[in-house]
């Protein structure tokens, strides 16, 4: 980290990003939403309450996941980010990608990346989630559309194909019982 | 986008460095450990420290340590996620693991520390808004106001203390250690805390809290229970930390219960405690104790929920905790 010499009061410095070096200016006082946003322009993390009311802004941060609009960009530096842009590899999407477009899990799709941030460090952590350990993790992810539902589902169905498993959507949760 | 107001910013390596910055920008420095209290605050322009001190270099305060008399030292940058899934608290001290998990949401709980839940600023409806919001009605006396907007004939701020593990803490007695200019002194956590909703820390802005130490497992049961709109997010609108000490044959020896939400600091429910202590704990003195409580949770209408409700449920949720240490 240096200070960068032309753009006053600002440090110079390289984040790495979904396993990517970017080399910004960036102030100190900057969130690292902000940081992800602005500079590296990285869009796919939204912003919504900017106070830690809602959780779009999930990143994580060497694995944890956790509210990129609390947290200061300088404090990331020499830290492995990850964000909603890592999840696909090339053009091949995520299985948790997959099963929220199938399932409907994401319909105006504002806290989508933050949930599949969530939902993915859960995922790591613990292969075979039950409802109520989806419900416990994602309870810091609010979505104002679906009604929770197709997000567990989709988890679910993520998780199932994630172990290896031949797992099909249930008819009732593409067309309803 | 809500927007930090600048601020120079610092990561010191040792506690004495960090109360030494702190010292010397006094008013303008504020430290900040997790950042889930005090960077809210600062986007909304309640704290607007010029000087920003972060604790997260400092070794020391990261551990939980199992001392030889078997209290348990917390360092305060302990993630608030590490305490709720380590198994030594789950197994010793569940009202503490139990209180933990009721903060916030998971997310907010692997970012904020056990220091800023002891430290967190008070609230009130009134407060925690926007700075337009605040601007438009004019602004109250907890920041650049000279009015309160509860108790317009007041003198005092009456905003709430809001920390989900002080009023167990408090009820279990334990301890708190600071370091300051002068050296470190240990306290009890209860008299970290003043009946004030400015003023409602009696240390001072430059002393580094850097422990939390949990008396060690013996006779003694501990309790939390919580009154809040959703099960999740929300701060507690009244918080019920109980502990009870028992002797050889039952008897309650004393009893502690600490309401928060309720005041500006975790105000004893001294009738309760008076009512348990010397008796057997039957399910008659546990709906009474709780009965008991019904006028110190003569809480004002500054938090969530209505205020006459919360009165008539706050027997409920004390006697819930009571009835859990038994
Ligand atoms: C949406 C939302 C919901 C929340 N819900 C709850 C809830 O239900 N219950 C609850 O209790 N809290 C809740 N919180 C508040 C907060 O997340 C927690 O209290 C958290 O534990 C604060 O810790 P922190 O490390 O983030 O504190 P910080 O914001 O870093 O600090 C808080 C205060 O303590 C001071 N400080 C911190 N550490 C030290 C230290 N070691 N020595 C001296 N001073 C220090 C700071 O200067 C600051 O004034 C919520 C917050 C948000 C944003
Ligand atoms: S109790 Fe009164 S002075 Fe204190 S924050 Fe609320 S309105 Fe402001
Ligand atoms: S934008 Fe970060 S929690 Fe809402
Ligand atoms: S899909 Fe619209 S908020 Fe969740």
């Amino acid at each position: 980290m240096t200070e960068a010499g032309d753009k006053k009061g600002k440090l110079l410095a390289t984040f790495q990003v979904n396993g990517e070096p970017y080399e910004v200016a960036f102030a100190p006082h900057k969130t690292l939403l902000e940081v992800l946003r602005e500079e590296m322009e990285l869009t796919g993390t939204k912003h919504g309450c900017e106070l830690g009311e809602c959780g779009t802004c999930t990143v994580q941060v060497d694995g944890v996941p956790i509210l990129s609009c609390l947290s200061l960009a300088v404090d990331a530096i020499g830290k492995d980010v990850r964000t909603v842009e890592g999840l696909a590899v090339g053009s091949d999407l995520a299985p948790l990608q997959h099963t929220f477009a199938d399932l409907g899990a994401a319909q105006c799709g504002y806290c989508t990346p933050g949930i599949l941030m969530a939902a993915d460090a859960l995922l790591k952590e613990n292969p075979s989630p039950t409802r109520d350990d989806i419900k416990e993790y994602l309870a810091g992810n609010i979505c104002r559309c679906t009604g929770y539902l197709k997000i567990f589902e989709a988890v679910e169905l993520a998780a199932a194909r994630m172990r290896g498993e031949d797992a099909e959507p249930s008819k009732e949760s593409i067309y309803g019982s | 986008m809500l927007r930090l107001p600048t601020f120079e910013y610092y990561r010191p390596k040792t506690a004495a460095d960090a109360v030494a910055l702190a010292s010397e920008h006094g008013k303008a420095a504020m430290y900040v450990a997790g950042g889930t209290d005090l960077y809210p605050n600062m986007k909304r322009r309640h704290q607007e420290p010029r000087h920003v001190i972060s604790l997260q270099d400092l070794p020391e305060l990261h551990a939980i340590d199992v001392r030889d008399d078997g209290s348990v030292a917390i360092g305060a940058m302990v993630k608030l996620s590490t305490i709720e899934h380590d198994p030594h608290i789950k197994e010793h001290y569940p009202a503490i693991a139990h209180a933990v998990r009721e903060i916030s949401t998971p997310l907010l709980r692997n970012m904020g520390t056990i220091g800023g839940n002891l430290l967190l600023d008070t609230r009130c409806t009134y407060y925690d808004q926007s700075f337009e919001w605040r601007e438009s009605i004019d602004f109250c006396m907890k920041k650049e106001g000279a009015i309160c907007w509860v108790a317009p004939g007041s003198p005092r701020c009456w905003a709430v203390q809001s920390s989900d593990t002080v009023p167990v803490v408090c009820a279990m007695e334990a301890q708190v250690e600071l370091v300051g200019t002068d050296g470190t002194r240990q306290i009890s956590a209860v008299d970290l805390y003043q009946d004030d909703g400015i003023e409602y820390l009696t240390k001072k802005p430059e002393e580094l809290l850097t422990r939390l130490i949990l008396p060690a497992p013996g006779n003694w049961k501990s309790a939390y229970t919580k009154l809040r709109r959703r099960d999740t997010y929300d701060f507690p609108v009244l918080g019920v930390g109980a502990c009870l000490w028992y002797a050889e044959d039952g008897t309650i020896e004393k009893a502690n219960v600490r309401l928060g939400g309720a005041g500006s600091y975790a105000m004893p429910a001294t009738a309760t405690e008076e009512l348990l202590a010397g008796k057997q704990l039957t399910d008659e003195l546990v709906a009474e104790a709780g009965k008991a409580a019904m006028k110190p949770a003569r809480t004002m209408d500054n938090t969530d929920l209505d205020v006459y409700w919360r009165r008539k449920v706050a027997p409920v949720y004390v006697a819930r905790a009571i009835a859990q240490c038994r």
